[in-house]
C-alpha cells in the first residue's frame, strides 16, 4: 500500500455526517475490563453507583475471578446529601482496600457520570492519596464516565493520565500507545527487532516498575485509534507522533511498520525483507475468508472507533462494500491515513442517533451489520446478519498472524447462515 | 460509599426495564447518561430476547449539562411516542439523571400526549433492582387498572413474571395449566407478554396468583386494597408447596382442590435406591428470599438434604429468611456481599450449593458443584427446552437439576469399592461430566484450622475417603480434635471423629 498525503478519491474528503440522537454505545467504564488485565499490579476503583457496577459485570459477561482488581465504591445517599464527606469516604475505602490488597502498586481512581454531577474533585483526591501511598502504591485519576467517553474512550483517557504523570525524558525513544493482548505484543515486538528496533517503550506500562519518560525526542505510535487524547498529551509533553494506517490485516500492518521505520531512519526494503514471510501467511489466510466477503455490502454501526480502520482492512484486503461506516468519534490526525486508503462512496458517520441509523440499516438491508450487543440479536431476528463490535475489542486482531483471524470474525457470521438449515421464526 | 464488586442486583431502573421488556404495546423512555444502553444487552444477549427493549434513552453527554437537559428529555419522550405510538408512555430517571433533577413526569405530562403517561420513582441510591420492577409494576397497575365487573367464569391475573426472571417464562406455563385443572381461567398474565389494555381489564379476575413476591407483591397489595381481589400467598415450587398453593386456590376460587399428579416424578425418584446417597447431603442455599424458601424446604423433605446454612441478597425479605432460618436451625445470611456469601460458603464447606449465578462461580472456584435456584442467571440458564421450577413439572426439573452436578448413587458406590482403579481415581469426578470438578477438599484445606496438625500418616489416610466426603471428614476430624483440645491429629483421631459423627 503506497501511503497518499491526501487522495481526491478517497474518503479523507468525504462530507462527514454528524449525528445526535440516543447512542447505543458503553461508556469509558468499560476500558476498565481489559485495562485491568494489561496491568497486573493495578486495581481500578470507580466512585459511582449501582448502575456503574452492574455495567461491568454485564460488560465483563462472565465472573472468572471471585475478587477482580476493579470494584465499585458505591455512592449512597448519605453522600449525595453531603452527610458524609466524600473525599475521608474516599480516603477510608481506599484505605481499606490497599491493606487488604497490598499487591497493588497502581490504583486508579475512576471518575462516573454521577461523580462528577455531583463535581467530586478525584484529582485532588488522587493527589492527596499519593501523598499517603506513594512510592508503594502511585494513585492516578481518570474518567470513564459516559459523559465524557464513549467505550474505548476509558482507555484513551486512562493512558492520557499516565501519559501525563510520565518523568521528562530527552532520550532518543520509540513509544507505542495502545493496549495490546499479550500474544499480539510479543509478535509486534518481534517485528520491531527484526527490523532494527528492539528497545520499544510501551504504554500502559505493564507494571509500576517499567520506567519510561517522554521528551522532545520521543517519537510515539499508536496500535489504537482511539487514543485521541493521549495523542493530544504527548504532543504537549513535546513527543512526535507517527501517523500511519492502524496495523490491520497484511497492508495496514505493512504500512504501519514503513511508517515507523521510516522515522527511525530504516529502509523500507528492510521491512519488506523480514516481513515477507508473516506477509505471505497474512495474505493466505486472508485469501481463505475474502471469498466469503468479496462484494460483501456491509454496514458499520459506531461502537469502538475501530470502525474506520477495520472498514479499510474490509474493503481493501476483503473485497467487502462499505455502505456507512459510523464512528463514535473521528479523529482526524490518527485515522486519516486509512481514511484516505477507502475508495468514496459509503457513508462515513460520527455520533449516532439510533433509530434513525437503524432506519438506514433496514432500508439497505447489508449482508452484514457490525453492531453492538444490544442490538445485534434483534436485527438477526429481521433476518440481517451481524457482527458484534465488543469481540473485535476482546480479541487479537492486529498484526499479520491475526489478519485472518480478523477475517473470520467477518466471514462467520454469513458462512454460519449459510449452513444453517432451519429457520428462525 | 460502599465498595462492591459483584453485585446481585442492578439498579432499580433496570428492575423497571424488566417489567417495560416483558410487556407489549408500552414504551419506556429512560432520561440517563449515554453508556446507560448497556442494559439492553441484558435482555437481547442473555435472554437471547429477538427484540430491542422498548426503552429509549436520552443519552445526554457533559456538553448537554451546560445547556438544556430537560429539553432533551422532552424531545425524546415526543420522538419516542411518534415513532413507536405506544397505548401507554413510561418515563423516568437513571442514577446520574436523578441528580439533575429534570422531573420526567412533569415533562412527559406537559407533553400532552394522547396516551396515559406513568412516572415513576426510583430512588437509585437506596434501592436495587427488584424494588424497580416492584415499583413499576404497581404504577402500571394504579394508573391503568380499574373495577369492573368480574368474569362470569372464576378467572385469576398472574402477577409478577418479568424479562431476564428465571425461568418465569416456563412457570407462566405450567401454573396456568394447574389452575385450568382445577376449571380456572387465566384472566391476564402480567407483566410477561401484558399490553396495557391487558392492564385495564386487570378488575375482571376474581383473585390474583402472585407467582413472585419480589416483583408483584406491591401491586397484589394495592389490587386487593382497590379491586378487592385477594392474591396467593404460596409459591408453588415443590411438591409440598404446590399442593399447598392447590388448596389456598380452591379455597379462594371456590372450588374443589384438584392436582393432576400422573407426570409428577420427584417422590418416587427420591424414594427409589439410587437416591439414598442423596440422605443427609449438606446443602447451602441462597438467593432471592421466595426461591431460597421454596428450595430450602424441598431440600429438606423432598430430597432429604441437610440444609446447613441459607440467605438471601434481597433485604425485603430478611424477615421471612430470618424466621425461616430458625425453622431450620441455622444462622441466617442476609447480604448483598458477594465476598461475605463466599466466605460463608467456605467456612460451611457443604457438598452442594443451591444459588445464583454468582454462587455457581462461588463452588467453581472451591471446587463445590452447584445448582442455580434463583436470579441472577445467565445465559446457560434460560434453556431452549421446557423447564419450569412451578408445579409439577417445575418439580421434576428442580430433581434432575439438582441431582447432576452430583456423582451418580451406584458410582459413588462403585468409587468406594475401584478406588485404585485409573477410571474410577478420585480425581476423575462425575462420570457424566466432561471435567472432573476439583475436589471440594480443596475447599476444606484452604480454609482448614491452621492450629491442628496432620500426622503424616492420618493425612494418608484421610486420601483413602473418596474425594466427595473426604472434606466433610476433614472438617469433622478437625472439629472433633478441636473440641477436645488435641493440637495432633493420628488416624486414631481420625476414626474416633468418624464413630462420634456417624449418623
Amino acid at each position: 500500500m503506497t501511503i497518499q498525503p491526501k487522495s481526491l478519491s478517497s474518503c479523507a474528503q468525504a462530507p462527514v455526517l454528524k449525528e445526535r440522537g440516543q447512542h447505543e454505545v458503553f461508556c469509558g467504564l468499560t476500558a476498565i475490563i481489559w485495562l485491568h488485565r494489561k496491568m497486573p499490579d493495578s486495581f481500578f476503583l470507580v466512585i459511582g453507583s449501582r448502575t456503574c457496577a452492574h455495567l461491568l459485570q454485564s460488560a465483563a459477561g462472565v465472573m472468572i475471578f471471585a475478587e477482580p482488581r476493579f470494584g465499585t465504591a458505591i455512592l449512597e445517599e448519605t453522600d449525595l446529601a453531603g452527610m458524609a464527606d466524600a473525599q475521608q469516604e474516599i480516603d477510608r475505602e481506599v484505605e481499606r482496600l490497599l491493606s487488604r490488597r497490598t499487591d497493588i502498586r497502581r490504583l486508579f481512581l475512576v471518575g462516573s457520570c454521577p461523580s462528577e454531577v455531583i463535581k467530586l474533585d478525584l484529582s485532588k483526591a488522587a493527589e492527596r492519596l499519593n501523598a499517603i501511598h506513594a512510592p508503594q502504591t502511585q494513585v492516578f485519576n481518570f474518567s470513564g464516565s459516559g459523559i465524557e467517553t464513549t467505550f474505548t474512550q476509558g482507555e484513551d483517557a486512562c493512558l492520557s493520565t499516565l501519559a501525563d504523570g510520565l518523568p521528562q525524558d530527552n532520550a532518543h525513544q520509540l513509544i507505542i500507545a495502545g493496549a495490546l493482548p499479550d500474544v499480539v505484543q510479543d509478535q509486534m515486538l518481534d517485528l520491531l527487532s527484526a527490523i532494527g528496533l528492539s528497545d520499544v517503550k510501551l504504554l500502559p506500562q505493564r507494571t509500576a516498575q517499567d520506567n519510561i519518560g517522554i521528551g522532545p525526542n520521543t517519537h510515539v505510535t499508536f496500535v489504537q485509534p482511539f487514543l485521541g487524547d493521549t495523542h493530544d498529551t504527548v504532543l504537549r509533553r513535546g513527543a512526535k507522533p507517527i501517523y500511519a494506517p492502524f496495523p490491520f490485516g497484511e497492508l495496514g500492518t505493512t504500512a504501519w511498520l514503513k511508517a515507523v521505520a521510516g522515522r527511525f531512519g530504516i529502509d523500507p526494503a528492510v521491512v519488506d525483507r523480514v516481513t515477507e514471510a508473516p506477509r505471505a501467511r497474512a495474505r493466505k489466510a486472508v485469501a481463505a475468508m475474502r471469498e466469503d466477503l468479496a462484494g460483501k455490502r456491509v454496514f458499520l454501526m459506531p461502537d469502538s472507533q475501530l470502525e474506520i480502520p477495520l472498514a479499510r482492512f474490509l474493503s481493501r484486503e476483503c473485497g467487502a462494500e462499505l455502505i456507512e461506516v459510523g464512528t463514535p468519534f473521528l479523529h482526524r490526525s490518527l485515522t486519516e491515513p486509512d481514511l484516505s486508503e477507502i475508495a468514496p462512496g459509503p457513508v462515513i458517520a460520527e455520533g449516532q442517533d439510533v433509530e434513525k441509523q437503524l432506519d438506514r440499516v433496514r432500508a439497505a438491508r447489508p449482508d452484514l451489520t457490525v453492531c453492538g450487543l444490544g442490538l445485534a440479536n434483534p436485527l438477526e431476528a429481521e433476518g440481517l446478519a451481524t457482527k458484534w463490535a465488543i469481540e473485535l475489542v476482546f480479541s487479537p486482531i492486529h498484526f499479520y498472524e491475526q489478519a485472518g483471524d480478523l477475517a473470520g470474525l467477518f466471514a462467520r457470521p454469513l458462512r454460519r447462515r449459510a449452513l444453517l438449515k432451519v429457520a428462525a421464526e | 460509599m460502599k465498595l462492591a464488586v459483584w453485585t446481585y442486583e442492578g439498579p432499580p431502573h433496570v428492575g423497571a426495564m424488566r417489567v417495560a421488556t416483558a410487556m407489549k404495546g408500552l414504551h419506556f423512555v429512560l432520561h440517563a447518561p449515554q453508556g446507560d444502553t448497556y442494559a439492553d444487552l441484558l435482555f437481547t444477549m442473555i435472554e437471547r430476547r429477538n427484540h430491542r427493549p422498548p426503552v429509549s434513552y436520552t443519552t445526554f453527554q457533559a456538553r448537554d449539562l451546560g445547556s438544556d437537559t430537560a429539553v432533551l428529555f422532552r424531545d425524546a419522550a415526543q420522538a419516542a411516542y411518534d415513532r413507536f405510538q405506544p397505548q401507554a408512555l413510561m418515563v423516568g430517571a437513571s442514577c446520574t439523571a436523578e441528580l439533575i433533577q429534570d422531573d420526567p413526569g412533569g415533562l412527559a405530562e406537559a407533553l400532552g400526549l394522547p396516551v396515559p403517561v406513568i412516572p415513576l420513582e426510583l430512588p437509585s441510591y437506596q434501592r436495587k433492582e427488584n424494588f424497580g420492577a416492584d415499583e413499576t409494576l404497581l404504577q402500571i397497575v394504579r394508573a391503568l387498572a380499574r373495577p369492573m365487573a368480574r368474569t362470569a367464569h372464576v378467572s385469576c391475573n398472574l402477577v409478577g413474571p418479568t424479562a431476564l426472571g428465571f425461568r418465569h417464562r416456563d412457570d407462566i406455563t405450567e401454573v396456568t395449566a394447574l389452575l385450568e385443572e382445577m376449571g380456572i381461567a387465566v384472566n391476564v398474565v402480567a407483566p410477561y407478554d401484558a399490553t396495557p389494555a391487558d392492564i385495564a381489564r386487570f378488575g375482571a379476575a376474581h383473585f390474583n396468583v402472585l407467582m413472585y413476591p419480589e416483583t408483584g407483591e406491591s401491586a397484589c397489595r394495592w389490587l386487593e386494597r382497590n379491586l378487592d381481589q385477594p392474591y396467593t400467598k404460596t409459591v408453588p415450587i415443590g411438591v409440598g408447596a404446590t399442593r399447598d398453593f392447590v388448596d389456598e386456590v380452591a379455597q379462594l376460587a371456590g372450588v374443589a382442590p384438584r392436582l393432576d399428579t400422573s407426570r409428577l416424578r420427584l417422590p418416587w425418584y427420591s424414594a427409589s435406591v439410587d437416591s439414598t446417597y442423596l440422605t443427609g447431603k449438606r446443602v447451602f442455599v441462597f438467593g432471592d428470599g421466595t426461591h431460597v424458601a421454596a428450595a430450602a424446604r424441598i431440600a429438606r423433605d423432598e430430597m432429604g438434604f441437610q440444609v446447613v446454612g441459607l440467605g438471601c441478597y434481597n433485604r425485603e425479605m430478611a424477615r421471612p429468611i430470618r424466621a425461616l432460618a430458625r425453622d431450620f436451625g441455622v444462622d441466617p445470611l442476609i447480604t448483598d456481599d458477594y465476598l461475605e456469601v463466599e466466605a460463608r460458603i467456605a467456612d460451611l464447606a457443604p457438598e452442594m450449593i443451591l444459588g445464583t449465578q454468582m454462587e455457581r462461580h462461588i463452588g467453581k472456584r472451591l471446587g463445590i458443584p452447584c445448582a442455580v435456584i434463583s436470579a441472577p442467571v445467565h445465559v446457560q440458564d434460560f434453556p431452549a427446552r421446557y423447564s419450569p421450577q412451578m408445579g409439577i413439572e417445575g418439580a421434576n426439573v428442580i430433581f434432575d437439576t439438582w441431582v447432576h452436578p452430583l456423582v451418580m448413587g451406584l458410582e459413588e458406590h462403585l468409587l468406594h469399592m475401584f478406588r485404585e482403579d485409573p477410571e474410577f481415581n478420585d480425581d476423575a469426578g462425575p462420570s457424566h461430566h466432561a471435567h472432573g470438578a476439583r475436589p471440594p477438599e480443596a475447599a476444606a484445606q484452604a480454609n482448614g484450622s491452621a492450629n491442628v496438625i496432620w500426622m503424616d500418616e492420618a493425612e494418608r489416610e484421610l486420601r483413602k475417603v473418596p474425594f466427595f466426603v473426604r472434606g466433610k471428614a476433614r472438617r469433622n476430624t478437625e472439629a472433633f480434635a478441636a473440641e477436645r483440645g488435641q493440637a495432633e491429629i493420628s488416624v486414631e483421631t481420625l476414626y474416633e471423629a468418624k464413630a462420634h459423627y456417624a449418623r
